[in-house]
C-alpha cells in the first residue's frame, strides 16, 4: 500500500476529526495535543498525520505534499477551491461566515470599508451585491475595527455571536454556512483511489452515525 | 534600479540551465522522432500571431491567458501564444488544406499571462500532436496510445490515465433543462466534487426528480472501470446520447488497455477539463506527487469552423519540462577532452579530428592548463613524442 499523508489543524478541527479517523482505523500513536512535533505516525502503518496552520492545509493538498486534508469551508472559500476535490462534508466545527457592524448603526450607503482576514471572500460577496468596498486585511481582533472606526463592517466567522456582542457589534448577513470538509489532492484521488475511497467511506458512515440523532 | 531588480525574472518565467537544458532538448528531439515514426509531420508555428486566429476554439479562458500587443504594421491586436492548438488548427484548415486525414506534431514554448497556481510555470514547453479529419474512435485510440507512448518514452513511471466523455454531462444537462449559464455553474461545482454544495444547488435549481437524481450521482462516478457499469444502471432511462457516449468511452478504453495492459486507467464522468470546446472523449495523464495533469487532450470537432473549414480533430499536449523532470529519460553526457592551447601547427587538425569522431573537445584559452569542473572533461590532449595524444585526467 502506498503512503497516505493526512493534513490536519490543531484545535477544534483536530478534536472533532480524530474520532472520525478512529472510525477508519487511524489513530495517532502518541498524543498530538502535548507534542511539539509536526508529523505523527498512526496505528495504520501507511498513514501519517501532519499538523499545520489551518490556512496552509489547502496549499499542502493542492500541491500534493499531503494527499488528504481537513479544512474549514471558510478557509476553502478564501483559498479559491481550485486544484483539489472536496468530496465529504464532515459536519464538524460548524459556524457561519457573516458580515457584522456596530449595533443599531444603519448600513452605510456608497463605498464602505471592510476589515477581514477573508479578503477574497469579502471582495466576491460585496461585488455580487453590487457594492463597492475597500477591503482591509487584518489577522485578528476583527471586532475592534468598527469600534475604532477603522472599518464600517467586518467579515468573520461567527459561532455563538458572544464575541460580537461583547464588543458592541451585531451580525448582519450570512455569507456562507461553514463546516469542515475533507479535501483530496486530484492526482492522489486517482492514483490511490482504493485507499482514499475506503477512508472516505469509513469517515462518511461515522459522520452519518454521529448526526443521525440530530 | 538595484542589481537585484535587474537580474530577477518575472514570476513563473523559467530558464533552463545546464545540464538540464541538454536533457530537455534531447527529450524534445527524440519525442519528435517518435511522433515522426507514428506518421506525424512537424510544424513550427510562429510565436506571435493575430488574436483573431490565436484565441479561437479554446473557450474564454485562453483570452485571459494570452499576452497581447498591438502590431505596429497593421494596427491589429497580436497575441503571444498561450496554447499552440489553435495555430495547428489554422495550419490544417488554411495553410495545408490536405484532404483526408492530416497528422501534425509540434514542440515549442508557450507563454501564459496568468499562473493557474503559485507553483506553476508561465513559460512551459509544450509538445503535442493533432489528428484531423477522422471522426472514428480509432483516431481517439491512436492519440491516447501515442500519449502513453510519449510517457513511456520519457520513462515516466506510474502514469494514471484519466478518461471521460463530455457527451455524458451534456446529455444530462439537456435532460435536466439547464440554461447555458446553469450548465456552466453546475459544471464548475462538479470540478470540486463537493457533494454538499452540489446537492444544495440541485435542490434549488432542478425540479424534475429523475434529472435531479442523475445529476447528484454524477460526481460519485469516478474510479476503476466498473464505474461504467454502475453508470449504465444509475442512468437507466436516460437519453440515448448518454449511452452512445458511454459506449464510445468503453470501446476506446478497451482498445487502449489491450495495447498497454500495464496502463492504469481511471474513469471520471464529471471531471472534464476543456469541456467548453471539447466534443467527445477527454483524457489526462497524472503522475504521483503532481496535483495537476502533465499531459491532456481530447476530441474537439468544431475547431476549424472559424477558419471556414470544419474538421474533426483530436490531439494531446504535454509539458516537456515536467516530463523531463518526472521521467528517468537521462541523457548520458559523455565527458569531454580538454585541449590546452598549443602553438604547434597540427594542433587545430588534431582537435577537429577528435570532434569529427563525436568527441566533445574543450580548447583551453589564455594559458589555462587544467579544465574547470563545469567544462565536464575527464581526459586531456597532451603532446608526447611529437604527437598529440589523449590521456586520462
Amino acid at each position: 500500500m502506498a503512503q497516505l499523508t493526512i493534513a490536519l489543524t490543531k484545535g477544534r478541527i483536530l478534536e472533532e476529526t480524530l474520532p472520525l479517523l478512529a472510525a477508519a482505523g487511524i489513530e495517532p500513536l502518541e498524543s498530538i495535543h502535548n507534542s511539539r512535533k509536526l508529523t505523527f505516525e498512526t496505528s495504520s502503518p501507511e498513514v501519517r498525520l501532519l499538523i499545520l496552520r489551518g490556512v496552509d492545509v489547502p496549499t499542502y493538498v493542492q500541491f500534493g505534499a499531503a494527499d488528504v486534508g481537513v479544512s474549514g469551508k471558510d478557509t476553502l472559500l478564501e483559498h479559491g477551491g481550485h486544484g483539489y476535490y472536496e468530496p465529504l462534508d464532515l459536519r464538524i466545527a460548524r459556524c457561519r461566515l457573516m458580515t457584522a457592524g456596530l449595533v443599531g448603526q444603519a448600513p452605510k450607503a456608497g463605498r464602505i470599508k471592510v476589515a477581514t482576514k477573508y479578503v477574497n471572500v469579502a471582495k466576491r460577496f460585496y461585488a455580487e451585491k453590487g457594492q463597492q468596498v475597500d477591503v482591509i486585511k487584518l489577522y485578528g481582533a476583527m471586532e475592534l475595527a468598527p469600534v475604532l472606526q477603522l472599518a464600517d463592517e467586518i467579515v468573520d466567522i461567527v459561532d455563538t455571536g458572544n464575541t460580537l456582542r461583547a464588543n458592541g457589534l451585531e451580525p448582519r448577513e450570512v455569507i456562507a454556512e461553514v463546516s469542515s470538509r475533507l479535501i483530496v489532492n486530484k492526482a492522489s484521488m486517482k492514483l490511490k483511489h482504493y485507499q482514499i475511497e475506503a477512508l472516505m467511506d469509513a469517515m462518511e458512515s461515522a459522520v452519518n452515525e454521529i448526526n443521525s440523532g440530530t | 534600479m538595484t542589481p537585484v531588480e535587474r537580474w530577477m525574472l518575472p514570476d513563473g518565467i523559467e530558464e533552463i540551465l545546464p545540464p538540464e537544458a541538454q536533457q530537455v532538448e534531447h527529450l524534445r528531439r527524440s519525442l519528435l522522432d517518435l511522433f515522426h515514426r507514428w506518421g506525424y509531420d512537424l510544424v513550427i508555428p510562429p510565436m506571435v500571431e493575430f488574436t483573431d486566429s490565436l484565441l479561437v476554439g479554446l473557450g474564454k479562458d485562453i483570452d485571459l491567458l494570452t499576452f497581447k500587443v498591438t502590431d505596429q504594421l497593421s494596427g491589429r491586436s497580436m497575441g503571444i501564444r498561450a496554447d499552440m492548438t489553435p495555430q495547428i488548427a489554422r495550419i490544417d484548415a488554411h495553410s495545408l488544406k490536405r484532404s483526408g486525414v492530416n497528422r501534425l506534431c509540434y514542440a515549442g514554448h508557450v507563454i501564459k499571462a496568468q499562473m493557474p497556481s503559485a507553483l506553476d510555470t508561465r513559460s512551459p514547453i509544450h509538445v503535442g500532436v493533432e489528428l484531423y479529419g477522422e471522426k472514428g474512435l480509432e483516431a481517439d485510440a491512436e492519440v491516447i496510445s501515442l500519449l502513453l507512448a510519449t510517457f513511456a518514452h520519457a520513462q515516466v513511471d506510474n502514469v494514471c490515465l484519466d478518461l471521460g466523455h463530455v457527451g455524458i454531462y451534456r446529455a444530462l444537462a439537456k435532460a435536466a433543462g439547464l440554461t447555458p449559464e446553469q450548465e456552466d455553474t453546475f459544471f464548475n461545482l462538479l470540478q470540486g466534487k463537493s457533494i454538499t454544495d452540489i446537492q444544495a444547488w440541485i435542490a434549488a435549481h432542478v425540479s424534475d426528480p429523475q434529472a435531479a437524481g442523475w445529476l447528484s450521482e454524477l460526481p460519485r462516478l469516478a474510479g476503476a472501470k466498473n464505474v461504467l457499469a454502475v453508470a449504465r444502471k444509475v442512468f437507466a432511462n436516460a437519453p440515448a446520447e448518454l449511452f452512445s457516449a458511454l459506449d464510445e468511452l468503453e470501446a476506446v478504453a478497451d482498445t487502449v488497455q489491450q495495447r498497454y495492459p500495464e496502463a492504469q486507467l481511471y474513469f471520471d464522468l464529471s471531471e472534464l477539463t476543456g469541456y467548453h470546446y471539447l466534443t467527445g472523449i477527454v483524457f489526462a495523464a497524472f503522475v504521483p506527487g503532481k496535483g495537476a495533469a502533465i499531459g491532456r487532450g481530447g476530441r474537439y470537432d468544431r475547431i476549424g469552423e472559424v477558419f471556414g473549414r470544419s474538421r474533426c480533430a483530436t490531439g494531446f499536449t504535454a509539458d516537456l519540462i515536467a516530463l523531463s523532470r518526472v521521467g528517468r529519460f537521462d541523457l548520458d553526457i559523455t565527458p569531454g577532452i580538454y585541449a590546452p592551447q598549443s602553438s604547434r601547427p597540427d594542433f587545430w587538425q588534431s582537435v577537429q579530428a577528435l570532434r569529427s569522431q563525436g568527441e566533445r573537445v574543450v580548447v583551453g584559452l589564455v594559458g589555462q592548463s587544467q579544465p574547470e569542473s563545469h567544462q565536464l572533461c575527464n581526459r586531456i590532449l597532451v603532446e608526447e613524442e611529437g604527437q598529440f595524444q589523449v590521456k586520462p585526467l
